[in-house]
C-alpha cells in the first residue's frame, strides 16, 4: 500500500510536469478529493436499527464535506432484506449505496454480482484515506466483505459478538461464581434457577430461526464446522448433538416457561426485569440494559466472553457491510459515503453509543475512543470477544432456509424430542435444498 | 357476408338490414376497460403465477423449464403437509367459535335492555383495529412470565399456561385472537337476521308454552340460518387466508406449530426466494379454496333442496 502510494505520487508529478494535469485542477499531493463529486444526489437503503440511526444523525457531516446529497431511508430488517433482493433483480435498483447482512448475505450477494467491486476504489489515493486500508479491519470483517477472487464488494461496518450477559447479584445471592466453561454454565444456570421465586438460571432465543444465532455458539464450541471440504452440511455430526443436547438441558431446566417462542426480545425482558441470571445474545444490548427507563438490572449486569466448550472457545460473529449497487450510476461517491460510514468518527460514536462494533481494529484499540466507553466491562467483553471471533453461520445461498429447519428442530428439543433424530431429520430435509442451491 | 354486399352493389338498398349487424357492437367501448383492467391484475397474474409454478425460478439466478416437477416437491414436503393440517384447523376452530358465540351474542343484543346501543358500540370495537396493533397487543398478554392473562388466572388458581409458546397451545390461543376479533362481524350479521324474523311465530310459540330453548331451535335458528350461512362464509375465507395475526405473533412458531399454508407460502417466496415453488404452492392453496367454497356452496344448495322438500 505504502509502495504504491508513492509510486502514485511520483507518476502524478510526473505527468503534472508535462503539464496535462494540472489542467485538470488536481493537487500534486495525492489527497482525497472529497469535493469531487460535489452536487451528486445518492440513494441509500438502511435496515432499521442503530447503525442506521447513526448515519443519518450524522450525515450533514458528510453532505458538509462533500458536498453530496444523501437521501438515506430505514425499512425493518426483514423487509429491506426483501426490498433489497427485489430491487436488485430488476436490474435498476433505485439505492446507490446498500445495507447487508453478511451472515444472511453474503453469499447470494456475490453469486448474483449485485455489489460493485470496490478494490480499485480503495487503491486510490485521490478516493481513499490513508488510514483505511483492508488490513485494519478484523479477520471476520476481511471474510464477510471479500469474494474468494479476493476482491473487496463492501466495507465491513458492524460486527456483533455473542456475549454472555449475566446478573451480579443473582449470582452473590446464590453464591454462583460467573462461568468459565459450557458445563460450568449449565450447572450455574440450574443452581440459580428458582421457580418459587419466579427466577430462573438462564434465558435465550428458543424461536425457530432467531435461535441458531445462539446455538451455533455451542455448536462452534464443542468443535463444530458447518460445512465440509466439499461443501456439504454437518449439523448432524456429534458435536451438534452434544450442542443441542446442552440447548435442550438449559432451556427446559432452567429457563422461563415458554421459552421455545422468545427472541431475543422476549429474553431481555425477562433478563432487565431481573427474572433470569444469564442471558447469551450479541453485544448491542448495553443500552437497554443500562437505561433506568427500561431496565430493572442498571449497574448489576456483568459481561463476559460466551463459556469455552470442549473443544474450544469461539464468540459466533455476524456482521453488517456496506456497499455500492454495481447497478448505480454514481460509484465514487457512494464510495465516499461508505467509506466516511466506516471511517473513525462514524465508528467510534456507534461503539460510544452501544449501536455496534466497528470492523476496524484502529478504531475499537483507540485508547482516546475507549475512554469515551460508558461501560468498561462492556468494551472489555468485546475486546476479548473479537479475539475468538468464528463464524456463527455457514456461508452458504440458502440461509434462511437453514436457520429455519435446523431451527425448527432445535426448538423442537424444546419439547422433549431426541436431538439426534431431530438434527438428522433437518439435515434430510436440508442437504438436496443447499445442493439445488449450489447447482443453479 | 361482406364479400356478397360488396360483389352485389345493385342489392345494398335491400341489404341495409343486414349490413346494420356488420357494425361493431357500440357496447365495445364499454367493455373494453373492464376487460382491460380484469386481464391486468386478475388474468395474468393468473396465468403468469401458472407459469412460474412450471419452472425452477430463484431470485439471482436464471430460471429453467421443470415441468410438474415443484407439484411432485410439494407431495414429499412435510412442511406443507404439516401447513395444510394446521390451515384446516385454524379455520374450522376460527369459522365455528365465531359462529357461536356471535349468535349468541346477536341473541342477547336483540333483547332491549338499557344501554343496549352503548354496549352494542363497545362490542363491535375489537372489529374496528388494525390486525398487527392488536397481535402486538396479544403477544405481550400471552406472555408466560410477564403477559396479564396468567396474572388473571393466577387470580383464580389456574395454573401458568404457555399459551403461543408452546406448540400444542399455539393454535387455540391464535384463534382466540382472531375470535375476539371477528365475533362482532357474525354478531352483526346475525343480528341484521334476527330484526328481520316476525314476531308471530313467537307469539303462537309463547301460547303452546314453548321453552326459551325450543324457541330458539326451532324458530330462531332456522330462520336466521340463512345468515349464519353468509357470516360463515365470509369467516371461512378471512380464516383461511388469515396471516397478519399469526405473522405478528409467532411468525409460524414455536417450531412451525402454527405454519399454515400461507404462512409457509411467504417464507418459501419471500424469505428463501424460490418463486418457482412459492408458485406451485399458491396454486394448490387457491385450489383448495376453491374447494373449501365449493363444498360450501354445495352444503348450501342441500339446505335449500331440503327446505323445499319438507315445504319450509
Amino acid at each position: 500500500m505504502v509502495n504504491h502510494k508513492i509510486s502514485r505520487r511520483t507518476l502524478l508529478t510526473g505527468t503534472a510536469a508535462a503539464g496535462a494535469l494540472s489542467l485538470t485542477g488536481l493537487p500534486a499531493r495525492a489527497e482525497v478529493n472529497w469535493k469531487k463529486y460535489a452536487g451528486t444526489k445518492l440513494e441509500v437503503i438502511l435496515a432499521k436499527g442503530p447503525r442506521g440511526d447513526n448515519l443519518q444523525k450524522y450525515v450533514k457531516e458528510f453532505t458538509e464535506l462533500t458536498g453530496i446529497q444523501v437521501e438515506a431511508e430505514q425499512i425493518p430488517e426483514q423487509q429491506q432484506r426483501q426490498k433489497v433482493v427485489i430491487e436488485f433483480t430488476s436490474g435498476r435498483p433505485s439505492f446507490d449505496v446498500v445495507h447487508l447482512s453478511y451472515h444472511v448475505q453474503k453469499r447470494q450477494f456475490e453469486k448474483a454480482g449485485w455489489l460493485a467491486d470496490l478494490t480499485p476504489f480503495m487503491k486510490d489515493p485521490a478516493l481513499t484515506a490513508p488510514d483505511l486500508v483492508e488490513s485494519d479491519f478484523s479477520a471476520a470483517g476481511l471474510q464477510y466483505a471479500r469474494n474468494d477472487k479476493g476482491q473487496m464488494l463492501s466495507l465491513p461496518w458492524s460486527v456483533d459478538y455473542f456475549i454472555l450477559y449475566y446478573n451480579k447479584e443473582l449470582f452473590e445471592k446464590k453464591g454462583v461464581a460467573v462461568p468459565k466453561t459450557l458445563d460450568e454454565m449449565a450447572a450455574a444456570a440450574e443452581k440459580l434457577t428458582d421457580t418459587k421465586e419466579g427466577i430462573y438460571g438462564f434465558v435465550g432465543r428458543g424461536l425457530r430461526n432467531a435461535n441458531m444465532a445462539m446455538w451455533s455458539n455451542f455448536f462452534l464450541n464443542y468443535g463444530g464446522e458447518f460445512l465440509d471440504a466439499k461443501g456439504n452440511i454437518l449439523t448432524d455430526g456429534p458435536e451438534a448433538i452434544a450442542a443441542t443436547k446442552l440447548y435442550q438441558t438449559l432451556l427446559t431446566k432452567s429457563a422461563p416457561p415458554g421459552v421455545a417462542g422468545f427472541n431475543w426480545m422476549e429474553s431481555m425482558a425477562s433478563f432487565t426485569q431481573g427474572r433470569s441470571a444469564m442471558w447469551i445474545d450479541g453485544v448491542g444490548w448495553a443500552p437497554p440494559l443500562e437505561d433506568p427507563a427500561a431496565s430493572r438490572v442498571v449497574g448489576k449486569v456483568g459481561y463476559t466472553v460466551v463459556p469455552a466448550g470442549p473443544k474450544g472457545q469461539y464468540s459466533s460473529t455476524y456482521g453488517d457491510g456496506i456497499g455500492v449497487a454495481a447497478a448505480s450510476k454514481n460509484k465514487e461517491a457512494a464510495y465516499l459515503l461508505c467509506q466516511w460510514v466506516v471511517s473513525k468518527t462514524q465508528g467510534a460514536r456507534l461503539l460510544q453509543a452501544g449501536g455496534g462494533v466497528p470492523f476496524r481494529n484502529s478504531i475499537l484499540g483507540d485508547p482516546e475512543v475507549q475512554k469515551g466507553v460508558k461501560t468498561k466491562e462492556w468494551l472489555q467483553s468485546v475486546i476479548d470477544s473479537g479475539k475468538i471471533s468464528k463464524l456463527g453461520l455457514p456461508v452458504v445461498i440458502p440461509v434462511a432456509e437453514f436457520r429455519d429447519i435446523v431451527g425448527a428442530a432445535v426448538t423442537a428439543t424444546l419439547s422433549g424430542a431426541d436431538p439426534a433424530a431431530e438434527l438428522k431429520k433437518a439435515n434430510d430435509q436440508y442437504r438436496p435444498i443447499l445442493e439445488r442451491s449450489e447447482k443453479a | 357476408m361482406s364479400a356478397l354486399t360488396q360483389s352485389t352493389p345493385g342489392a345494398a338498398q335491400s341489404d341495409a338490414a343486414p349490413e346494420k349487424e356488420l357494425r361493431p357492437p357500440s357496447y365495445w367501448p364499454f367493455v373494453v376497460p373492464a376487460l382491460v383492467v380484469v386481464i391486468a391484475i386478475i388474468i395474468f397474474p393468473w396465468v403468469f403465477t401458472i407459469w412460474m409454478s412450471l419452472n425452477e425460478w430463484k431470485v439471482g439466478s436464471s430460471t429453467t423449464f421443470v415441468g410438474l416437477s415443484n407439484y411432485l416437491r410439494l407431495t414429499s414436503d412435510p412442511r406443507f403437509i404439516e401447513a395444510i393440517g394446521h390451515t384446516l384447523v385454524y379455520t374450522a376452530l376460527s369459522v365455528l367459535l365465531p359462529l357461536v358465540l356471535g349468535t349468541f351474542a346477536a341473541v342477547v343484543f336483540h333483547q332491549k335492555f338499557p344501554g343496549r346501543g352503548f354496549l352494542r358500540g363497545v362490542f363491535i370495537m375489537p372489529m374496528m383495529a388494525t390486525p398487527v396493533a392488536i397481535a402486538l397487543v396479544w403477544t405481550m398478554m400471552f406472555h408466560p412470565q410477564l403477559g396479564v392473562l396468567n396474572y388473571l388466572l393466577s387470580l383464580v388458581g389456574i395454573p401458568a399456561q404457555l399459551w403461543v409458546f408452546h406448540p400444542a397451545t399455539v393454535i387455540p390461543s391464535l384463534v382466540l385472537v382472531e375470535t375476539w376479533q371477528w365475533t362482532p362481524l357474525v354478531m352483526l350479521i346475525v343480528l341484521g337476521g334476527l330484526a328481520a324474523i316476525p314476531t308471530e311465530p313467537y307469539e303462537s310459540a309463547q301460547i303452546d308454552g314453548a321453552s326459551i330453548w325450543q324457541v330458539f331451535r326451532f324458530i330462531t335458528l332456522p330462520l336466521i340460518m340463512p345468515f349464519l350461512f353468509i357470516a360463515g362464509m365470509i369467516r371461512m375465507i378471512d380464516a383461511v387466508k388469515s396471516f397478519d395475526i399469526i405473522f405478528a405473533i409467532t411468525q409460524g412458531g414455536p417450531g412451525s406449530a402454527s405454519e399454515t399454508i400461507n404462512i409457509y407460502l411467504y417464507s418459501v417466496a419471500f424469505s428463501y426466494y424460490d418463486l418457482g415453488y412459492g408458485s406451485a404452492i399458491a396454486v394448490v392453496f387457491f385450489l383448495l379454496i376453491v374447494l373449501l367454497a365449493a363444498v360450501m356452496l354445495y352444503a348450501r344448495q342441500r339446505m335449500l333442496w331440503t327446505e323445499i322438500a319438507s315445504g319450509t
